[in-house]
């Protein structure tokens, strides 16, 4: 069976969504059986974020590689790797407001305004929600195509915001090596969609010799 | 490590413990990588016999002491200190060791030395982080003289009654229990007396963020972390509220009027 027919295969969506679980899962049950070591609620907050991440690139990366490796199937699972990619940001978020502020909201709105890293973050989850909120088919006919592209190219601020937060987070301790590889990740998987809009630019004639102006 | 109860005043908190477990295995060791739990996965390569400490500068007595002098040097205390780290968690610890003073005293500083250096070791054969770009090796921290002959600044060689894992910065390292953990270096090679404010590694890494007196203070926040609470290690359930930070760490009987008049807020 050739990989794109696997990709279509009638298991292939339900096996995504149990790969995605897989780190919630493993947190739940750390965190249970005492498994996160001395400090679970960082371990919790940290992992959260991580896998934020992870899923924001495993999102970004679905549209290049259907381009270039010709495997138009992918398309199927951009929106669940979406989803996910918001399911871990609330957990991030959610970790952060009730072990490190005791779901004081008072306290969580002063935070967010004195620390810059918490702010960006924040914006960038704040950014997230309308996307989640419009991902199913009935928001996109509601929306129509064209607006419902335009919200989701959102998602080219909020991967910068989010490799940001993190930047900021290990500055303090000048630790960039994790940064560093996520920012190349996300710079070629961003980088690779300017290009494809340059040339796309390029090969287009432009609007003057197509069509007379508006006058 | 033989050692007996400390009665130095504030030497003893009635805080529980923390697992020696926890304490051995969470730590900031950066010479052995930036993960909590890289120092115990890696610190095993580090040798800590034989070790000397090279005492340096304005003294009358220099020279190199072996860790069996320094060792004999005065009766082994046994202190349970608070830890704070600057990161915004905190552990209670039975250290072993005497009073860095004992030290201080008998290389006989001169009168022109203002304040101690401590020098770690960097060693890229024994830590496989030294040559990374995160910190300028050697890790210095510094204190200031009469901060080095408080009685609660401890010379430090064990800890719960054995002598300190690697990890934990074996084999003679310091705890200064009012300040942020980084100012406590491990594995120390030298010790330095100076006349101009020693320039330590994290002040050097970011001088905004971490100053040379790096006193716990919960009115002045680190731009990353708030300072106000702490999370204590392996006490608290998940979901149980932080506790308030104590200015000083709870140290402030002891040793708040070193810096009567001093601007905490400048002097971070």
């Amino acid at each position: 069976m050739t990989l794109s027919r696997a990709l279509l295969h009638p298991a292939a969506k339900p096996v995504l969504f149990v790969l995605g679980l897989l780190p919630f899962a493993w947190l739940f049950y750390g965190a249970l059986a005492d498994r996160l070591g001395a400090n679970p609620a960082e371990y919790l907050s940290r992992s959260t974020g991580d896998w934020t991440l992870r899923f924001l690139c495993l999102t970004l990366a679905v549209t290049p590689l259907r381009v270039v490796a010709g495997l138009p199937t992918l398309a199927r699972f951009r929106r669940m790797l979406g989803l996910f990619t918001y399911f871990y940001v609330v957990l991030h978020f959610l970790a952060y407001s009730w072990f490190d502020q005791g779901f004081d909201l008072g306290e969580i709105g002063k935070d967010i305004a004195k620390r810059p890293f918490i702010l960006v973050g924040f914006a960038g989850f704040v950014l997230l929600t309308p996307l989640a909120a419009t991902s199913f088919n009935r928001a996109v006919k509601a929306l129509g195509a064209k607006r419902w592209q335009a919200l989701h190219k959102l998602v080219y601020a909020i991967a910068p915001l989010g490799i940001l937060h993190f930047f900021w987070m290990r500055a303090a301790k000048n630790n960039f090596g994790e940064v560093a590889v996520y920012a190349a990740i996300l710079a070629v998987l961003l980088g690779w969609r300017v290009r494809e809009f340059l040339r796309k630019r390029q090969a287009r004639p432009s609007p003057g010799t197509r069509r007379p102006s508006a006058g | 490590l033989q050692a007996v109860r400390s009665t130095i005043p504030g030497a003893v908190t009635m805080d529980k413990v923390t697992e020696f477990k926890d304490a051995s295995s969470y730590n900031n060791y950066y010479e052995f990588g930036t993960d909590k739990g890289d120092p115990v996965e890696h610190a095993h390569t580090l040798k800590t016999s034989p070790w000397t400490v090279e005492i340096e500068g304005l003294v009358k007595k220099p020279g190199k002491y072996a860790l069996e002098d320094l060792l004999k040097l005065s009766a082994q205390e046994e202190r349970i200190y608070r830890l704070r780290c600057v990161e915004g968690w905190s552990m209670v610890i039975p250290w072993v060791g005497y009073s860095l003073a004992k030290l201080v005293e008998k290389v006989e500083p001169l009168g022109s030395a203002k304040f101690v250096e401590f020098v770690t070791l960097a060693d890229p054969k024994q830590m496989p982080y030294v040559g990374s770009r995160v910190l300028d090796w050697p890790y210095v921290e510094g204190l200031r003289m009469d901060e080095a002959m408080h009685p609660l600044t401890l010379l430090t060689f064990g800890m719960y009654g054995e002598v300190l894992p690697n990890q934990n910065g074996a084999p003679v390292r310091v705890v200064v229990p009012w300040k942020y953990g980084f100012k406590s270096g491990k594995s120390i090679v030298k010790i330095r007396f100076v006349e101009q404010m020693p320039k330590t590694a994290w002040n050097k890494a970011a001088a905004n963020e971490y100053g040379f007196y790096s006193n716990v203070n919960p009115n002045v926040d680190h731009p990353r972390w708030s300072q106000a609470t702490e999370r204590r290690i392996g006490e608290d359930g998940l979901f149980a509220k932080k506790r308030k930070t104590l200015m000083f760490n709870g140290y402030e009987p002891q040793v708040g009027q070193l810096y009567a008049g001093l601007d905490l807020k400048k002097n971070f």
